[in-house]
């Protein structure tokens, strides 16, 4: 038993499983990298099969750039309800299933007709003066029309990203700074033109979390970023309330 | 070892890339199956080009992955633009045309 028959066997299956994997999971980060996973694998197979360029090449542009590029528009996107499995067409599961299976039978049974009897003929020939050399001669001689036209898909796919993704500002957030500082400090602001409180201050605890105490002992909801407050990570402000303890004042007197 | 076992896997790969594309809805992991179809496409060229002792095939699964990256990248920043206007990365969302 060959190197490689060992290695295909052991790998075969787990990226047969991983690939199966991207569809059940939920989130679709985990479903990126099984997909790199499954890459990765790719990559290997296509050493093995004499194609070491490509399978650099494989890592390089897949799990490198590709796949890097997919983690980053996840985390811009964030996550919403479209991770949901609920099958939102009546019955669709079930049909692609049994489709996919009939394709993979069909073309199952048509790879094993079509190759029964004929020895490959493998690369040793064409790969004699080293795999790159011989790609190089091939993409710089016979497809060099083709790598130019797709020298110029690359850059026309670079300008449509930018196209795409670019967003004009509204003229309202492009005030200067004299029109901000005149609104900050003679407008309804001018109450925390010096800045809000911080969270925690004369508090029994300094975490972002717990609310200032007013110089009155009430928690200052001010002082509590919006984002917490919305989430519902804030502590319960009467719980640091000095309410009900003896004012300062009163124990000065009595002495 | 018989290099038809890789047409096998590559037909496998493909058709599990197929069913995510429709059976997913976000439109990013649809994205990823058929970026997964493009990979099981390319390693069918790959093993192609060892049967045949010809290396073209491996020049056109390099091309591939050229037109994928690119793909990639315009359909990514069309996900983000849809996402911007609709809050939603569900491909059920943008159903705009059938109302």
């Amino acid at each position: 038993m060959s190197g490689e028959v060992i290695v295909f066997w052991a790998l075969a299956p787990l990226t047969v499983f991983a690939a199966i994997g991207m569809l059940l999971v939920k989130k679709a980060v985990h479903s990126a990298i099984l997909l790199a996973f499954v890459m990765i694998a790719l990559a290997v197979f296509y050493i093995m099969q004499e194609a070491p360029f490509l399978g650099v090449v494989q890592i390089v542009v897949y799990t490198g750039a590709v796949m890097m590029l997919f983690l980053f528009i996840l985390m811009l996107v964030g996550v919403d309800s479209s991770d949901s499995l609920v099958e939102s067409i009546k019955g669709l599961r079930g049909v692609a299933i049994f489709t996919a299976l009939a394709f993979a039978a069909a073309l199952t049974s048509l790879i094993a007709r079509a190759r029964t009897g004929r020895d490959p003929v493998g690369l040793e020939l064409a790969n004699a003066e080293g795999n790159v050399q011989a790609l190089a001669a091939l993409i710089f001689g016979d497809f060099v029309w083709a790598f130019e036209v797709i020298s110029a898909l690359l850059i026309t796919a670079a300008l449509g990203a930018m196209v795409l993704a670019h967003t004009q500002k509204s003229p309202e957030a492009r005030q200067s700074q004299r029109v901000r500082s005149i609104a900050r400090f003679r407008g309804e602001s001018i109450g925390t033109a010096a800045g809000l409180p911080g969270s925690g201050v004369f508090a029994r605890h300094n975490a972002v979390d717990v609310p200032a105490l007013l110089p009155d002992g009430k928690p200052s909801d001010l002082s509590i970023s919006n984002v917490l407050a919305q989430r519902g990570d804030v502590q319960e402000t009467k719980t640091y309330s000095l309410e009900g303890l003896p004012k300062l004042d009163d124990e000065e007197g009595s002495k | 070892m018989n290099p038809t076992n890789y047409l096998y896997l590559s037909a496998l790969l493909f058709s599990i890339g197929a069913v995510g594309v429709i059976v997913r809805r976000n439109a990013i992991v649809v994205f990823m199956c058929i970026e997964l179809m493009l990979n099981a496409a390319n390693l069918a060229f790959v093993t192609f080009a060892k049967m045949n002792g010809n290396l073209e095939g491996q020049v056109i699964a390099f091309f591939t992955m050229v037109v994928a990256a690119c793909e990639v990248v315009v359909g990514l920043a069309i996900i983000v633009s849809i996402y911007r206007s609709r809050r939603s990365a569900s491909v059920d969302d943008a159903s705009l045309l059938s109302r």
